[in-house]
């Protein structure tokens, strides 16, 4: 056994070294652990087998913070990799960094490699596109906050279909109680659901300035009286168990999948968790809408990664990133990776092409965030957000979040204490920025 | 009056005690003053641009109500979890010291604790009481008790000091079990040939005679409790419910490392530095005259 295992790594280890000679190699950090580690390097060995001249190492560097924390502790210490995965969040900060940052279009284009962003959705290319449209970063792994919920538990309290507005989820929570349920609704990444995507949903704006996209002086808006009131009504939801608070992060997948809770709102990437977890029959729905604030939806906001590529290497070394890039965007690749993972493809072919080998028909719900986020044109409130300091101030927006939850304050103070704390941080990275 | 030894050369002190100074420079010193000068600076994540702010990074603290709260609530957590796990450690150790058969296996149990990172030992207190599926939280409501820290402050913090408490046990019993053992057996037989029972005995012979090790514990405790805590705070609850168990260090951490705030999280390490050294020093100057040695 041992032996063996010898032999096979010296036989690599040789391979390794000879295609060393040949091929010109690009570093790529990702943040993608437990089973899509594996999926990332079949793209990447994939790739290497696809052609000769370029070898992609992919570099498994722990969790979203972790890996954008190393790459840009290598960037100083200027060792950084040719392409790191940078969750939506980061955006802001790698965009300001524009001696350190490649924009990904301006890659192709000085790699000579076609890159034609209308083979994009566009909900997923706007977030990452700068207000002139330039395209800077490369969409890896999308997603977006959907309805998730318990068909079963529909059945039994009487509930025939999903609920498409609020008032709706209310009411239908308040069945679900009277069912014998211990609640009716929990939420997963509440400011990514409640308040980001309850605003581009809505077609408000969360912030001014186009949502930051049209400056680093823009201020956060949130603590508006749409927003205010419907954390006010959640918060009165809990009463009587209609809305259960069950933590920050997605911890509340438990809630659901234990048949505790009949609805759930987070990210359609929970596909394979609850596919995992769940003894009952669930479905996805678009999430809810406002009725007092709209008559129809707009679009949701994605969340999820994108690959960033560094400044600092050579010129051959950067037609590699072009060369993968294209080849990670190709239909094939899309479509497979969309259907392993739940991820939103990135092109509209790859979704075509999903549709033609009968993926949504074996697996209905499964398009929801493809329709969530292609339902409208992206517009200024919808196309995604770029504030600094972002994952501080969602940091401070769950706090006082947990504040309205636990009733030591109201909807109104809570968010009008968050935004005033958030845009002290806006001011500072605007000043470090400058 | 102590004996004076005179070596002939004059630099073989200095040669001696070269590689503790080195070591204290390049793990102490240097550090601290790159935290020192980078509190001074407003720079972006990538270094590319820095301004010299002066104060403004200490200011800002100054001005955040938040961070000014989380003054009182570290000092509550480290008073908290240093009682907390030396009373237990004390307790085990004094048991343990009379143990006789299988001494050995309870002690190696008692140690285990020790050797779990403290991110480990935060995941493993969050899956005994989480809200849904939680054994512990499932015991608690069988007796009436909703245990649900998402949203009970109190509870959160009682969690954290739980957990930090737990995992410092481990490393207090060691110490309180080799004082225990380095107590001459003649001292306590005889007090127990006087007709002194065991509680007595702890009290009057034992107890006064470990408190070096019981101050010096103290010291590193509190330290633990300052600094290494932030692991088990990140695992647990981030933080919250609302800033509940937002103590100094995890906010040092989260604004360096995840919000990539350098200049801010080092303006805040700087205080924490300070405040650690006042307290080491006040820890020397009166509670040590309450030491025998």
């Amino acid at each position: 056994m041992l032996k063996k295992s010898l032999i096979a790594a010296s036989v690599s280890a040789v391979l390794i070294s000879s295609s060393l000679s040949a091929a010109t190699e690009v570093n790529w950090w990702h943040a993608m652990g437990g089973t899509n580690t594996e999926r990332v390097n079949k793209i990447a060995s994939d790739f290497n087998a696809s052609q000769s001249n370029y070898k992609i190492n992919a570099v498994y560097k722990g969790n979203y913070t972790e890996t954008m924390t190393a790459a840009i502790a290598a960037f100083r210490a200027k060792k950084q990799p040719h392409i790191v995965q940078v969750f939506e969040v980061g955006t802001a900060t790698m965009m300001a960094a524009k001696g350190a940052v490649y924009p990904i279009e301006q890659v192709m284009k000085d790699s000579g490699v076609a890159l034609d962003k209308s083979d994009y959705l566009p909900a997923v290319i706007s977030y990452y596109q700068t207000p002139e449209g330039e395209l800077l970063s490369m969409p890896f792994n999308s997603s977006t906050p959907v309805l998730w919920y318990n068909r079963d538990a529909f059945k039994k309290a009487g509930v025939s279909d999903a609920p498409k507005t609020w008032d709706e989820v209310s009411s239908t929570a308040k069945k679900l109680v009277d069912s014998g349920m211990k609640c009716g609704i929990a939420v997963g990444y509440q400011s990514w659901g409640l308040i980001e995507n309850y605003s581009a949903w809505n077609n408000i704006p969360l912030g001014t300035k186009q949502n930051g996209y049209a400056g680093l002086d823009t201020e956060l808006t949130f603590n508006n009286k749409n927003v205010i009131d419907n954390l006010q009504r959640l918060a009165d939801m809990q009463k009587d168990g209609s809305f259960a608070y069950g933590g920050r992060r997605g911890e509340s997948l438990a809630m659901f999948t234990t048949g505790e809770c009949g609805m759930w709102i987070n990210s359609s990437a929970y596909y394979g968790s609850i596919k995992g977890q769940a003894k009952f029959d669930y479905a996805q729905a678009m999430m809810p809408f406002d009725s007092k604030v709209t008559d129809a939806p707009q679009n949701s906001i994605i969340g999820g990664a994108t690959l960033w590529t560094l400044r600092g290497h050579t010129k051959d070394e950067y037609k590699g990133v072009a060369e993968f890039m294209k080849y990670l965007s190709s239909t094939e690749v899309q479509a497979w990776w969309h259907q392993e993972t739940g991820y939103v493809p990135i092109t509209t072919a790859a979704y075509e092409l999903s549709k033609k080998q009968g993926f949504y028909d074996k697996n209905p719900g499964t398009d929801t965030a493809i329709q969530q986020l292609s339902l409208n044109q992206p517009n200024e409130n919808s196309r995604g957000l770029r504030f600094g300091n972002f994952v501080q101030i969602r940091d401070i927006v769950n706090a006082e979040m947990e504040m309205i939850w636990n009733g030591s304050k109201d909807a109104q103070l809570a968010m009008d204490d968050a935004v005033a704390q958030s845009n002290k941080l806006l001011r500072k990275f605007e000043k470090a920025n400058k | 009056m102590l004996k004076r030894v005179h070596y002939r050369s004059s630099y073989l002190p200095y040669l001696l005690v070269a590689p503790q100074i080195i070591i204290t420079i390049l793990f102490f010193i240097w550090p601290a003053a790159q935290a020192l000068y980078q509190s001074f600076l407003l720079q972006d994540a990538f270094g590319l641009s820095t301004e010299f702010v002066w104060f403004d990074n200490f200011i800002e603290l100054y001005d955040n109500p938040n961070y000014l709260n989380s003054f009182a609530r570290t000092g509550f957590f480290s008073l908290a979890v240093a009682s907390l796990s030396m009373g237990f450690a004390l307790f085990f150790a004094a048991l343990a010291d009379r143990v006789i058969k299988g001494s050995h296996t309870y002690r190696t149990l008692l140690i285990i604790p020790y050797a779990v990172a403290p991110v480990l030992a935060g995941t493993l207190w969050l899956f005994l009481f989480n809200p849904t599926l939680g054994i512990i939280t499932y015991f608690l409501d069988t007796f009436g008790i909703d245990w649900n820290h998402k949203l009970n402050s109190a509870q959160a913090m009682s969690l954290v000091i739980l957990a930090a408490a737990w995992k410092q046990i481990s490393y207090n019993f060691l110490f309180f079990i080799a004082a225990m053992h380095s107590i001459p057996k003649s001292l306590i037989e005889a007090s127990a040939i006087d007709g002194a029972g065991p509680l007595h005995r702890f009290r009057t012979i034992i107890f006064p005679l470990i408190s070096p090790t019981t101050f010096f514990l103290l010291v590193v405790n509190i330290i633990y409790a300052f600094f290494d805590t932030f692991g088990i705070i990140h695992a647990i609850t981030a933080g919250g419910p609302g800033n509940s168990t937002e103590i100094l260090v995890y906010k040092v951490y989260n604004d360096g490392f995840v919000g990539l705030d350098l200049g801010g999280s080092a303006a805040q390490s700087v205080i924490l530095m300070f405040i650690v050294v006042v307290l080491t020093v006040v820890q020397f100057k009166y509670v040590e005259r309450k030491v025998q040695y």
